[in-house]
């Protein structure tokens, strides 16, 4: 990777080494916060990278993550159980991902407008089903116990807890957060690994690129661009449900608060690579938990408002979608059914 | 001729069996009738030309044996075999591989992945790419097909881009390799290369069919050609034993001659003034390359050639829309007033008010929205006339009263003029056309395939508005691939190939043989096959 490619990671990481010179002890909060607030925008992230590679552009990645946080929210407090919850979600999400597929890929139709109309219907739907099925004006009842996922401590957590550098980052930073999170981090290799070291990958990426090279080299262009709309659908889903039996304890309406638009500028400014996703997720992760840690931020001379503070990640949002973040080339073939040439 | 086609027709029972053979293929796209009841042998080891004009299905053809059409009728036979060729995995396990003229290629990939791209062993990537290094070295050193296996495509020439198009069906394990128009978008240099290329992969055993318009490439290179028009194939012959001559008139079609009444044309003086006109398409193309002519008032001029030669960029720049992305140079006069031929000038909306008519090559493209009604489509272009508004807003009565006046003119069937242009015949469609320009009179008129996909009575008739137009003292340029047409309208046959014009006859001077070779690009300078030509006409140019 050269300097170019690398510059998210060196400014995410900058942040973070200056904030813990500063103040260590909030920054071990805040970039522990950070991580636990970028998850869904990473599995969203991902779950975007891999439908815009194969060319499917997907804007309803906003409206599969709130359909998914209330199937799971919904499952996870009929059952009590989290994990049942997390099968849920990502059914809820795989099913609005389906018909993105059926909408874009085998009707030929425009994905921006499938893509929208995910969002509203996801947005109206989780709250009419919501308000009918518990009456508590579109929440889920708050989950409790196994009902969540609960932060785990990883081994010789405690055991390093006292040693200096190590023991901060390790007990403090890397264990206490819940499975999903470690699930999402995990993804991040995975997902390089598989697009650019499986055959898989390569049809994946090619058909993004140019669909006819796959089509006459006899590849189905349909099958790989379901696979690819599917596998955002899971994702989705695991980021929908974290959202809901995770880092909250229920489905709030509109919770999702535009993590998936969110996650769609991360996935440009990351120029549709994984590790670079990570980063740009994480920058975003970072700013939240910036602005929730220090609501009025005082630098001395002027105390920035904490309304500009929430408004961070959005600001970010706005100058990367503009283009002001290098030139990021999509791939070729996003935004375009495939059709054969005569 | 016959006994040629006998002699190749002959082989499929031998004992080799022919490489390929089609026998009785037909494809239609709805009313259009693609390929027609084909007939196809390809002897084991040779290189087949298919040669025809744009449209006349070869492609068509081509896509059937890649799987990418099913036909509707008729047999493919691969080493004798019959098989049914479903889809391109099928064809390339049949040992067919295709060189598409659009290359089918992943801009960003490696040529390696591009390589093993559907064809890998299996689910790991490294593996694959090792082997394909390896058969890749092989292959380069055998074949001259050196590219460098990491380069990534977009940073290779078009010439490399093809070959790693050969190295991919050759890595698949063609025996049968087609290759669709290839020397499109080369350099003559790069098309020389690849030719020695096609010659070893024969004289390896490998079957090659070569698809193409231009007739050098057809004698240089094969050794059997098979010729077709408007979806048929209508001649197969073995190269040795034809001409350049036989073979143009056999894409071009020799029909009964259309009688147009006609008298000898009047000229007066010269309305376009075309001078060393150049373009340069957006892929660096040269699609013009100084062409330079006169049309006088009052003369229609005949612009002859196998379509693909320059004609339609011709029209284009004269209409006033060249293609974006083009550069164009040189000078057009219009009654002694330039031209603009770039810029905001250049539109077709001012070409108008300029007095150029123009009706388009493809009536369905560019002459007419198809599922806008009649009474609209007569109003395009002139949509801002004063007859045609009031105030701001358009007056939809007049714009109806004058379309159903037009029609009742051109004898447009049916006379409704609320019915889409889409549901008009192919005749009437041009009507349409053919009376919007018309009727306003201009003092030029570009004209492209006037009569392409139009039934014998409507012909005549538009051939009679178009002489009539002439009469009445204005300049008409025609643009068509059909000879006899040009023949019979013509009061001058200038021939294009190649960007350029060849030369120019007088119709009444000339046979369907010269011009047959001026189209294939023989120039009456190099071509000792021409001397039965008065030496007067061996240089228009100078009589000119």
């Amino acid at each position: 990777m050269n300097l170019k490619d690398s510059f998210i990671a060196i400014i995410v990481l900058a942040i973070c080494i200056l904030w813990a010179l500063a103040d260590g002890p909030a920054a071990q909060q805040g970039i522990g916060s950070a991580l636990r607030l970028m998850t869904p925008l990473l599995l969203a992230c991902l779950a975007g990278l891999y439908s815009e590679r194969a060319g499917v552009f997907d804007i309803g990645l906003e409206g599969k993550m709130l359909m998914a946080a209330f199937t799971s929210a919904s499952v996870a407090f009929l059952t009590g159980s989290a994990w049942l919850g997390l099968a849920a979600g990502i059914a809820g999400a795989l099913v609005l991902s389906l018909i993105h597929g059926l909408a874009s890929i085998t009707f030929k139709g425009n994905q921006l407008i499938s893509g929208v109309a995910i969002n509203f219907l996801a947005s109206g739907l989780t709250v009419l089903v919501g308000q009918n099925a518990f009456g508590l004006g579109g929440r889920t009842p708050s989950l409790t116990g196994a009902g969540r996922f609960n932060p785990i401590t990883l081994p010789f957590a405690d055991a390093v807890r006292d040693m200096p550098v190590l023991g901060p980052i390790y007990s403090g930073l890397v264990s206490g957060h819940t499975i999903l999170v470690y699930v999402a981090f995990a993804l991040v290799p995975l997902t390089w690994w598989v697009l650019f070291r499986t055959r898989f990958g390569l049809r994946l990426r090619a058909v993004g690129e140019n669909p006819a090279s796959v089509d006459t080299a006899g590849v189905s262009v349909t099958r790989l661009r379901y696979a690819a709309v599917a596998i955002c659908g899971v994702l989705t889903g695991i980021a929908g449900a974290y959202l809901a039996t995770a880092l909250s304890a229920g489905f709030v309406k509109e919770m999702t608060a535009g993590r998936g638009f969110i996650a769609l500028a991360a996935l440009i400014f990351a120029k549709w690579r994984p590790w670079q996703a990570l980063f740009a997720t994480f920058l975003f992760g970072l700013l939240e938990a910036i602005a929730n840690l220090y609501p009025n931020l005082d630098l001395g001379f002027v105390t920035v408002p904490s309304m500009f503070m929430n408004a961070l990640p959005y600001i970010l949002t706005v100058v990367i979608l503009a283009g002001f973040v290098g030139r990021a080339v999509p791939p070729r073939a996003g935004g375009e059914p495939y059709v054969k040439e005569r | 001729m016959a006994a040629g086609r006998d002699n190749l027709g002959g082989r499929s029972d031998a004992a080799a069996p022919a490489a390929i053979e089609l026998r009785g293929i037909s494809k239609a796209f709805g009313p259009v009738q693609a390929n027609r009841n084909i007939d196809l042998c390809v002897p084991k080891g040779t290189i087949h030309g298919i040669i025809g004009e744009n449209g006349a299905g070869k492609s068509t053809l081509m896509s059937i044996l890649y799987g990418f059409y099913k036909p509707d009728a008729g047999e493919i036979l691969v080493d004798g075999r019959p098989i049914t060729i479903a889809d391109s995995q099928t064809a390339i396990r049949a040992g067919i591989g295709m060189v598409f003229q659009h290359f089918k290629l992943v801009q960003n990939f490696t040529v390696l992945e591009n390589i093993i791209l559907g064809a890998e062993e299996g689910a790991m990537l490294r593996p694959s790419l090792s082997k394909a290094r390896g058969v890749l070295k092989q292959l380069a050193a055998e074949y001259q097909l050196n590219v460098d296996p990491d380069a990534t495509i977009e940073s290779l020439s078009v010439g490399h881009q093809q070959r790693v198009e050969i190295l991919k069906a050759l890595y698949r394990q063609a025996e049968i390799l087609i290759l669709d128009e290839p020397t499109g978008v080369l350099t003559p240099a790069e098309a020389d290369h690849l030719f020695r290329i096609l010659e070893g992969l024969r004289d390896e055993g490998k079957t090659i069919i070569l698809i193409t318009h231009k007739l050098r490439e057809i004698i240089e290179i094969t050794d059997n050609v098979s010729v077709m028009r408007r979806g048929e194939m209508v001649a197969s012959v073995r190269t040795r034993d034809t001409s350049p001559e036989e073979l143009a008139e056999l894409m071009v079609g020799r029909k009964v001659l259309l009688n147009v009444d006609k008298q000898p044309a009047r000229p007066r003086a010269p309305v376009l003034e075309v001078r060393d006109l150049r373009m340069v398409d957006d892929e660096g193309v040269e699609r013009l390359r100084g062409v330079s002519f006169d049309i006088r008032a009052g003369e229609i001029l005949g612009l002859a050639g196998v379509s693909g030669n320059g004609q339609t960029q011709l029209l284009e720049i004269l209409g006033g829309y060249p293609k974006k992305g083009a550069r164009v140079g040189g000078e057009v006069r219009m009654n002694g007033r330039p031209l603009p031929l770039s810029g905001s000038k250049c539109n077709a909306g001012q070409r108008r008010r300029d007095g150029i008519g123009h009706i388009p090559e493809d009536r369905q493209v560019e002459g007419l929205i198809m599922d806008f009604a009649a009474w609209e489509n007569v109003a395009f272009g002139w949509q801002d006339a004063p007859e045609f508004n009031k105030g701001w807003l358009m007056d939809n009565t007049a714009i109806r009263a004058d379309a159903a006046e037009k029609m009742e003119r051109f004898d447009v069937r049916p006379r409704d003029p609320n019915l889409a242009a889409r549901n008009f015949s192919g005749g009437n469609q041009q009507k349409i056309v053919v009376a919007r320009e018309i009727e306003r009179n201009p003092d030029l008129l570009l004209i492209g395939q006037p009569t392409r996909g139009v039934d014998i009575g409507a012909i005549e008739f538009i051939h009679k508005r178009i002489v009539e137009l002439r009469d009445a003292g204005k300049a008409i340029l025609l643009v068509s691939v059909e000879l006899d047409e040009i023949l019979s309208l013509s009061d001058r046959v200038a021939v294009m190939f190649d960007g350029c014009i060849m030369g120019e006859r007088l119709p009444d001077q000339t046979t369907t043989g010269e011009l047959g070779l001026l189209m294939a690009g023989v120039t009456d300078a190099d071509a000792p096959a021409t001397a039965g030509i008065p030496p007067e006409d061996q240089h228009p140019e100078e009589r000119a």
